[in-house]
């Protein structure tokens, strides 16, 4: 039962608690002797019933029972009258151990196992519950047996959702009820029932949750409602394809080696220079999915080499589901190359096969199309060009038709009624927005309208967003992670909004070629957000901000310079996701924490050594195990990686020993914190 | 009288309090007194019935009770000296005027209905939970004579006929259909403010506990709503619906009665710790099965369980008095006994008479200063200037809301007419209760007022806009008849019934003393409290049924939603 305070005992009581436990422990001695020689006598059996009386909590009690019953069972199987009545005898020792405590786990599993035999009415089962609900409406075992029970009796779902709203009526701080409504209504919404319709049914459920959010906004179970809803009504349940590089219409530069073409400012951006020849077809999803193979996704192209392309996802889980997949395609096979205007056309969703990790299909087939430049030119190696990312950066005044081509049109459907009960609810929320959690739902919701915003920057209240951020982390310290992170996602959303917006954080790197930088430093940003929007950015400034992962970068494939000085980086497992980074040159992660936690256990579980056993056998492994078992996380990193400058200055982990141990992991490394490291 | 059944003489004739009447609140004191052990106590009323003016009814002896006492007393016979005692002629002064009766469906009357109604003299009246009256019942045991039901539902209506339920609860909050979400806000945050002081109030820690400021509780409950700040829509209903404030506090010149923050707060407390006190009540209110009158009788019978001797369908004609004014015994300042209509002459210590029993001024006359000041509480005052409370009876076919049987319906000040003065309030009452047959309701009206006039204008009102009118089969209504749609869902009335009755407060006046008539309120409390205080002075300082805590523990029965109230 809910707030009633605990009572100190009184001597009488204590005696008596004292004495009965006198009493169980001596049951519990004949008991276990009886189950451990598999004595299934009634004597032994109602030993065993009148443990439970005393302790419902007797696991080991309720599962001798059920070896007890399978025994006469399978003895007396055919004996139908007589498996009933042993049933039914079950049923009533649950019944009155749940007297006892009705939030006795065993029991209420007990009482499962003995209906899914199949032998025991139902009918009952929904009157004893409506018993023990009366006597606590929020007690989460009975809601959950409830579950169970109107899934045995096909009671109609309907009826069930009526259920809870007359428990809701009763008494709305029930999360239990809540909860189930959700459960309920999730399962009609994704049917799309009579009656179920989202852009009708949901509307209706805001109304609902108000009258419990604006009568008593202290009250919890309401905002998690509002919660549920509000993801109903952002989130789209097929999966959708949220961007792709190369975007739709764009025209690519494509060379050969490291260093790039010389070309004109604005074509920087579509120009690409790999060592193998390739170059990554990124596909950005909303959600994760699975399913994205060459059967799934059709790439029509003129380019050789390309007939049996390999999907991999981009995730730093070892699975087969991602936002992110890539597939690399050759445009310098091994035959002679010709510098032609190549027309890619990719097709996805022809064929069934896309899901999502919630088990929707991509169901709308979707086509984009781009041309390939392929250049002769191999330009020569500019190996020795060290970046420094202090200076040498000039605005790039870019006309934003420069960067049209870069914003890709959502694939998105029904947003009207989504948009209308967003607006709904933000102008609704203003009125709460006194409270820590009026803040961060008016926060929420302010940024569900951008998220499902058609035109980007209109109507979007960016600066209201961050602002209450920044209130919420003065004003309720203990969740400051997770304002401040939501803080950087609202912050990276305002600055790709719009092409305008983005092309103030775009820059233009003297020292190599006028590249292309995006400069996202000093925005204290805690996590990096909207990468779908930045798939085309080869040169990355992240410095000087408080990220402790990078975790979410590893969509930007196209990433060769990655500046990450000045965080809050503790380890190189927080780096994982760089393994994903074929064109990475250049890392700056100086002046970060590295080497102060060799794990960050914060973030995610990573490859450790336990799970990783073939390096002992690689080369590197063997010849320096002392070495590699003491920064297993950096050599798993870096080993993948062929990097020609890395920086690490600034960490706990530089020194002269880590200094001696990078060069054998990064053969190719040419400048290691400023030094070069060979002629 | 004649056709009494002749009486046999009472024995014992010496008592230490006789109690004349056995409406509330002189009942509580016959327990009261009989129970503390050191009284003996005789215990009569006139009537044929237990209750008096809070006695429930049939629909005949209810019609010939209201003309019976409004009828002017006969002229009682000259003082007759008896050869020991001065004799003191009693008369009989009648609470209620202007009665008026209609019956509109004569079957009504009829053998097979009539004796299924039991209709209230003081409706419309309830318990709330948490009254002082319910722990009385409590304490002296008498709760096991009776059985309450819940008032399923509150509603303040007004002119155009819609009634609002009163968002009295949290629960009742999230569910009202019309408080916009802004007004729900503001109506629990109001409440959680009034909980959070109540809680306050109850410890005596003082630091970082919400409480309302002292200056607040002076000032007027009224403006202390405003300032909250709370819509006037809802200030009406935490006013009228909940508070139940009697006199349009927005208008204070014309305010009989300007409520104090502190006051009203204390109404407030009552409503909040009335709802949920008893778990299977539904509301903060409940009503007695088979009406009203089983609470005075509830307590009369524990009085009788305890030793008060009771004697129904006996009047007093005369008061006797020591013939020898210089040797009068100063506590019962002179006064000795009375004399019963069989002849028969009782004697006792102190006497409590029903308001009203009075003396008439020539009977006055003849007596010494002494005598006068024995006999003080027994001279009418002028009633108008103690107020007047106009009540309605209809019985009528159908509810006044679909669905639900047991309801109160407030009309706030100016809601039904601009010159409204002061708060209309209506049960409804069903066969649940057995009050009325089945396919019936009872509907009880009151208002205070000035003048019988206004209070009755007032009530027909209000029944004009919760009850269709019926072509009168007597000519005692001219109530015009509109064929109107909106009319025709509207409950048809089958009788009707209207008086004013005078409010009589309560007076210790030494050995002879006078109980209050019924008030003007919803609940008994202020009749309670004039019993405890007449209680206290009669007996010096003893606490009423000290003896009496948790004696028996009730035997826990299932019942159709009745509610049992137990400690």
């Amino acid at each position: 039962m809910h707030g009633r305070p605990r009572k100190a005992y009184k001597p009488e009581e204590e005696a008596a608690s004292a004495s009965k436990a006198v009493k169980l422990r001596s049951l519990q001695t004949q008991f276990m002797s009886n189950h451990h020689n598999k004595i299934y006598t009634k004597e032994a059996i109602d030993l065993s019933t009148k443990l439970l009386e005393i302790n419902p909590e007797a696991y080991t009690a309720w599962n001798y029972r059920k070896l007890a019953v399978e025994d006469t069972l399978s003895r007396e199987e055919s004996n139908q009258d007589l498996v009933k009545s042993i049933l039914d005898e079950e049923l009533k020792v649950v019944e009155s151990a749940l007297r006892q405590n009705f939030k006795s786990y065993g029991a209420w599993h007990h009482r499962k196992w003995v209906l899914s035999k199949g032998h025991s009415s139902v009918g009952n089962e929904l009157r004893l519950l409506d018993k023990f609900q009366s006597l606590d409406s929020r007690n989460f075992h009975a809601w959950n047996y409830r579950r169970f029970v109107v899934e045995l009796t096909n009671r109609s779902k309907q009826d069930e959702l009526k259920y809870t709203e007359d428990m809701i009526s009763k008494d709305f701080s029930n999360y239990s009820a809540w909860h189930n409504r959700s459960v309920l209504l999730s399962s009609f919404l994704a049917r799309k029932a009579e009656g179920f319709m989202p852009n009708e049914k949901i509307p209706e459920e805001y109304k609902l949750v108000h009258d419990a959010i604006f009568t008593d906004e202290d009250d919890q179970s309401g905002w998690f409602y509002h919660l549920w809803l509000l993801d109903q009504t952002v989130n789209v349940e097929t999966p959708l394809l949220t961007s792709s590089w190369p975007s739709h219409g764009s025209r690519i530069n494509l060379s050969g080696g490291a260093g790039c073409l010389n070309d004109s400012a604005s074509s920087k951006l579509t120009t690409f220079c790999s060592e193998s020849g390739s170059f990554p077809l990124i596909l950005y999803f909303d959600q994760a999915v699975s399913g994205v193979s060459s059967s799934t996704v059709a790439v029509d192209s003129e380019l050789r080499g390309n007939e049996d392309l390999v999907w991999e996802p981009v995730s730093n889980k070892n699975s087969r589901v991602s936002c992110v997949w890539v597939a690399r395609l050759n445009y310098m096979s091994s035959e002679p190359c010709f510098p032609k205007e190549y027309k890619v056309k990719v097709r996805i969703g022809n064929s069934p096969g896309i899901v999502s990790s919630r088990g929707c299909n991509f169901s709308t087939p979707y086509e984009f199309v781009f041309t390939a430049h392929v250049h002769d030119t191999v330009r020569e190696d500019s190996q020795e060009v060290i970046v420094s990312w202090t200076d040498g950066f000039d605005i790039w005044d870019a006309q934003s038709k420069d960067l049209n081509f870069l914003v890709n049109l959502d694939q998105q459907m029904g947003l009207k009624w989504r948009q209308e009960a967003i607006e709904e609810e933000i102008e609704l929320f203003r009125a709460l927005s006194d409270s820590k959690i009026g803040k961060l739902t008016l926060a929420r919701l302010l940024m569900a309208k951008a998220m499902i915003s058609e035109n980007g920057v209109k109507g979007v209240h960016y600066e209201e967003i961050l602002e209450l951020y920044s209130d919420l982390m003065v004003l309720d310290s203990s969740h400051y992670r997770y304002y401040k992170d939501e803080h950087s996602v609202a912050l990276l959303h305002k600055v790709t909004s719009s092409t305008e917006s983005l092309s103030r954080y775009l820059f233009q790197y003297r020292d190599i070629n006028n590249s292309i930088c995006l400069r996202l430093n000093n925005l204290s940003l805690s996590r990096i957000d909207s990468v779908g929007k930045l798939l085309f950015v080869q040169m990355l400034d992240l410095s000087h901000n408080e990220l402790h992962s990078t975790e979410g970068l590893e969509a930007m494939q196209l990433i060769s310079c990655l500046n990450l000085s000045h965080n809050r980086i503790r380890s190189f497992s927080a780096l994982d996701s760089l393994r994903h980074f074929k064109q990475l040159l250049v890392l700056d992660v100086s002046h970060n924490n590295i080497g102060e936690h060799s794990v960050d256990t914060t973030r995610y579980l990573c490859s450790s050594p336990l799970s990783n056993s073939e390096w002992t056998e690689d080369e590197v492994g063997r010849q320096m195990t002392s070495l590699v078992t003491k920064y297993w996380d950096a050599y798993f990193v870096l080993r993948d990686l062929d990097l020609k400058q890395l920086d690490i200055a600034g960490n706990v982990i530089a020194g002269d020993e880590f200094s001696s141990f990078v060069p054998q992991v990064v053969p190719k490394l040419v400048w290691l914190d400023g030094q070069k490291l060979r002629s | 009288m004649s056709d009494l059944p002749p009486y046999p003489p009472l024995d014992p004739t010496t008592y230490d309090l006789i109690i004349v009447g056995t409406g509330v609140p002189s009942p509580i004191l016959a327990a009261a007194a009989s129970s503390s052990g050191s009284s003996s106590v005789l215990h009569l009323d006139p009537n044929p019935f237990y209750g008096s003016h809070s006695a429930s009814l049939s629909l005949p002896d209810l019609t010939s009770f209201l003309h019976s006492n409004s009828l002017s007393p006969p002229s009682p016979p000259p003082p007759s000296d008896t050869p020991d005692f001065l004799s003191v002629d009693l008369a009989t002064r009648s609470l209620y005027s202007s009665v008026e009766i209609a019956t509109f469906d004569s079957s009504i009357l009829d053998e097979r209905h009539s004796r299924k109604f039991n209709v209230d003299l003081c409706g419309p009246r309830v318990l709330f939970c948490a009254d002082e009256s319910i722990n009385l019942m409590l304490r002296s045991g008498s709760n096991n004579y009776v059985e309450f039901k819940s008032v399923d539902a509150s509603f303040v209506g007004d002119s155009s006929g819609e009634l609002r339920s009163v968002p009295d609860s949290r629960a009742a909050i999230f569910k009202d259909k019309s408080l916009g979400l802004m007004e729900k806000k503001q109506l629990m945050k109001f409440f959680k403010l009034v909980q959070a002081h109540l809680a306050a109030s109850s410890t005596e820690r003082d630091e970082g506990v919400v409480k309302i400021a002292e200056e607040d509780m002076e000032s007027p409950f009224v403006e202390f709503l405003a300032k909250m700040p709370l819509p006037p829509k809802i200030k009406s209903i935490i006013l009228y619906g909940i508070a139940m404030v009697d006199y349009d506090q927005d208008n204070v010149e014309a305010c009989g009665d300007l409520l104090k923050t502190k006051e009203g707060i204390a109404r407030l407390a009552l409503y909040i710790t009335s709802i949920g006190r008893f778990s299977n009540a539904l509301g903060a209110l409940i009503y007695p099965i088979y009406g009203q009158g089983e609470l005075p009788q509830a307590f009369c019978r524990r009085a009788a369980v305890k030793g008060c001797i009771y004697v129904l369908r006996m009047p007093i004609t005369a008061l006797l008095l020591d013939k020898a004014s210089e040797s009068v015994v100063v506590e019962t300042g002179g006064y000795k006994g009375v004399r019963l209509a069989t002849g028969q002459e009782i004697f006792s210590q102190k006497l409590i008479l029903d308001p009203c029993i009075t003396v008439g001024s020539e009977s006055m006359s003849t007596l010494t200063d002494q005598q006068k000041e024995t006999l003080r509480v027994l001279v009418p005052k002028s009633i108008s200037s103690e107020g007047k409370i106009a009540r309605g009876i209809c019985i009528i076919r159908g509810s006044v809301k679909a669905d639900i049987s047991n309801a109160l319906v407030v009309y706030p000040p100016k809601s039904l007419f601009p010159e409204q003065l002061a708060a209309i309030r209506v049960l409804q009452l069903g066969s649940g209760l057995a009050v009325c047959p089945a396919d019936m309701h009872v509907l009880y009206f009151s208002t205070v007022c000035e003048n019988d006039d206004q209070g009755k204008a007032a009530l027909l009102s209000a029944m004009s806009t919760l009850i269709k009118p019926q072509v009168p089969e007597n000519l005692q209504s001219d109530s015009a008849v509109e064929n109107d749609t909106a009319e025709a869902a509207k409950p048809v009335v089958l009788w009707r019934a209207l008086y004013v009755q005078a409010m009589v407060k309560g007076e210790f006046g030494g050995s002879i003393s006078s109980a209050a008539s019924p008030d003007g309120n919803l609940n008994y409390n202020e009749m309670v409290e004039s019993a405890v205080k007449l209680y206290e002075q009669l007996m010096g300082s003893e606490e009423l049924f000290k003896e009496e805590t948790s004696l028996d523990n009730t035997t826990e029965e299932e019942n159709d939603g009745g509610v049992e109230i137990e400690a």
